[in-house]
């Protein structure tokens, strides 16, 4: 392709978005309504996710020991489930950490009473998981160690985070899944209104001698930058929308803050921009080129 | 009126149109061509036609490739239309100038503009763009419209744009679907004018036409389409009454 027909391609393509400004802004106002409800929807669930996520970083699974255990095993049973893939961190809490921290959560004065250590058998491993889901498995590995007496879970807890893992899961799909429905029959009928504005223009170019390929470069031109306008409009609203919920959040709800960590704006945003922009431009990408595609056969 | 029934040539290296035993019918089945035969030769000047679902615009068609033949053989500046793929369609299209009935210039872009498109098309620099489209301009009379949108022009005028997109090209047939279909008297006749001049040059020209007096006045090879049939092939013809 010569530069001045690139050049050309990309000026026209510019250009149809002016000539056609009712057909763009309708493009446009589509892919940003789609983009802007998926945007909402993915900061929504990026923040469930991040409260469930934490929420498992603080479960955790007790391994206690057989009773004269040698330091040296205890070491070694460390080490085995330091190598399994679920185990996120463990931390060796000995017999004397445990009646420390007992004491200062229940005892508090009446505890310095005690001569010896009531919980002398109590040294353990606390061990936290990279997903609670696989919480039942460790634990039938931890049983099988030799040497481990008994390991504690919270097996409520456990169970209702995956639940709520998978319900995030479904729900997920779900909701992409009708915006997916929404937005494919939203931009079909937006091209459809394209192909009649489009017909006559196409037709001509085809009986002068136009390649397929020079008719549709610059509406698909058009169509990526439509698809950009499309995607950044939304993506400008919902930072400030969200910034200005959270912070509404923090102010009015500061025990909500307390008990609940959000995902910070940037966070959000650096997935959702590349994933919005790649959309939009996707969504004009092919947009034009079925547009043009079901004319080019003149 | 004795119908003179025209010869074909021996110089059959100098063919730029062949049809052979072409018929088209539709998918609803009604022939639109039958059995239709049809040679012409570089530089002629030809008029095509009859009435109206005589099959003109079919034949138009088929010699664009809008449509292909259901049978025979059919064959354009050495372009076998049945056969060509459909990549090759635009290159083999280069070397055709179209001119419609309504014109159909691209309505959001200036007189030159809709000219130097065509340009563009074959990948010409703007160089030679900037030369080529104000001479084909000046030729056909809108060197001082360059600048008018097609709604700011007369039908006559709408027409010389399309013509001079036609031909900015240089290309080797010029087909003219009804050129004066739109036109008042004075202005058929300029772009007629216009025509000869250009199949003077050496472009074969094929004007279909419902103009009875322009065919009458012009006495150039006439062939008359009847029910999708070729009942009349004459040299210096006329038009001929169905009655």
């Amino acid at each position: 392709m010569r530069i001045s027909t690139l050049f050309y391609t990309l000026k026209q393509g510019f250009r149809n978005i002016f000539r056609n400004k009712l057909f763009s802004l309708a493009s446009i106002a589509t892919i940003a309504a789609c983009l802007f409800l998926f945007g909402i929807f993915y900061a929504i669930v990026a923040n469930f996710q991040h409260i469930v996520k934490n929420a498992e970083e603080g479960v955790s699974v007790w391994v206690f020991f057989d009773e004269g255990i040698e330091d040296i095993r205890i070491q070694q049973i460390g080490d085995m489930i330091a190598k399994r893939p679920e185990v996120a961190k463990m931390d060796f809490i000995s017999a004397e950490q445990a009646w420390e921290g007992f004491k200062d959560e229940y005892l508090g004065e009446y505890g310095d009473g005690f001569t010896e250590n009531p919980l002398e058998n109590s040294a353990n491993y606390q061990v936290y998981l990279n997903d609670v889901s696989m919480q039942s498995a460790l634990v039938t590995y931890l049983e099988s160690i030799d040497g481990v007496r008994m390991v504690n879970r919270s097996e409520l807890v456990a169970t209702t985070l995956t639940g709520v893992n998978a319900l995030i899961a479904y729900v997920s799909a779900g909701i992409i899944a009708i915006l997916l429905a929404v937005s494919i029959f939203l931009i079909s009928n937006t091209v459809a209104i394209g192909i009649s504005v489009r017909r006559e223009e196409i037709n001509i170019m085809k009986y002068i001698g136009a390649t397929d390929f020079f008719v549709r470069s610059p509406f698909v031109v058009e169509g990526i930058m439509i698809g950009l306008i499309g995607a950044a409009l939304p993506l400008g609203f919902i930072y400030t929308i969200y910034n200005v919920v959270l912070a509404y959040v923090m102010e009015r709800f500061p025990q909500l803050s307390e008990l609940l960590s959000f995902v910070p704006a940037a966070d959000v945003f650096h997935v959702l921009i590349p994933v919005s922009l790649g959309l939009g431009v996707g969504i004009g990408f092919l947009g034009s080129m079925v547009t043009v595609r079901r004319h080019l056969r003149v | 009126m004795a119908v003179k029934k025209r010869r074909r040539s021996p110089a059959v290296e100098n063919e730029i149109i062949n049809l052979t035993n072409v018929s088209k019918a539709y998918s609803t089945g009604a022939p639109a061509l039958k059995d239709v035969n049809l040679h012409i030769s570089r530089g002629e000047f030809v008029f095509i036609v009859g009435d109206s679902g005589s099959g003109k615009s079919t034949l138009i068609k088929l010699l664009l490739r809008e449509l292909t033949i259901s049978s025979g053989y059919i064959n354009v500046m050495g372009y076998d239309l049945s056969k060509i793929k459909h990549r090759k369609i635009p290159k083999f299209r280069r070397n055709l100038g179209i001119v419609f009935q309504d014109f159909r210039l691209l309505k959001d872009r200036n007189v030159y503009e809709n000219v130097a498109f065509a340009q563009r098309i074959i990948q010409k620099s703007n160089k030679e763009i900037k030369k080529n489209v104000p001479s084909i301009l000046a030729i056909v009379g809108l060197a001082g419209k360059y600048k008018a949108k097609p709604r700011q022009l007369s039908g006559g005028e709408q027409q010389r744009v399309a013509l001079a997109r036609a031909l900015v090209n240089q290309p080797t047939i010029l087909l003219a679907d009804e050129p004066t279909g739109n036109l008042d008297p004075k202005n058929s006749w300029e772009i007629m004018k216009l025509l000869e001049q250009i199949n003077e040059n050496g472009t074969t020209v094929i004007v279909v036409t419902h103009n009875r007096e322009i065919v009458n006045a012009m006495q150039k090879r006439v062939v008359t389409l009847k029910r999708g049939v070729i009942i009349s092939d004459e040299e210096k013809g006329g038009y001929i009454d169905e009655d």
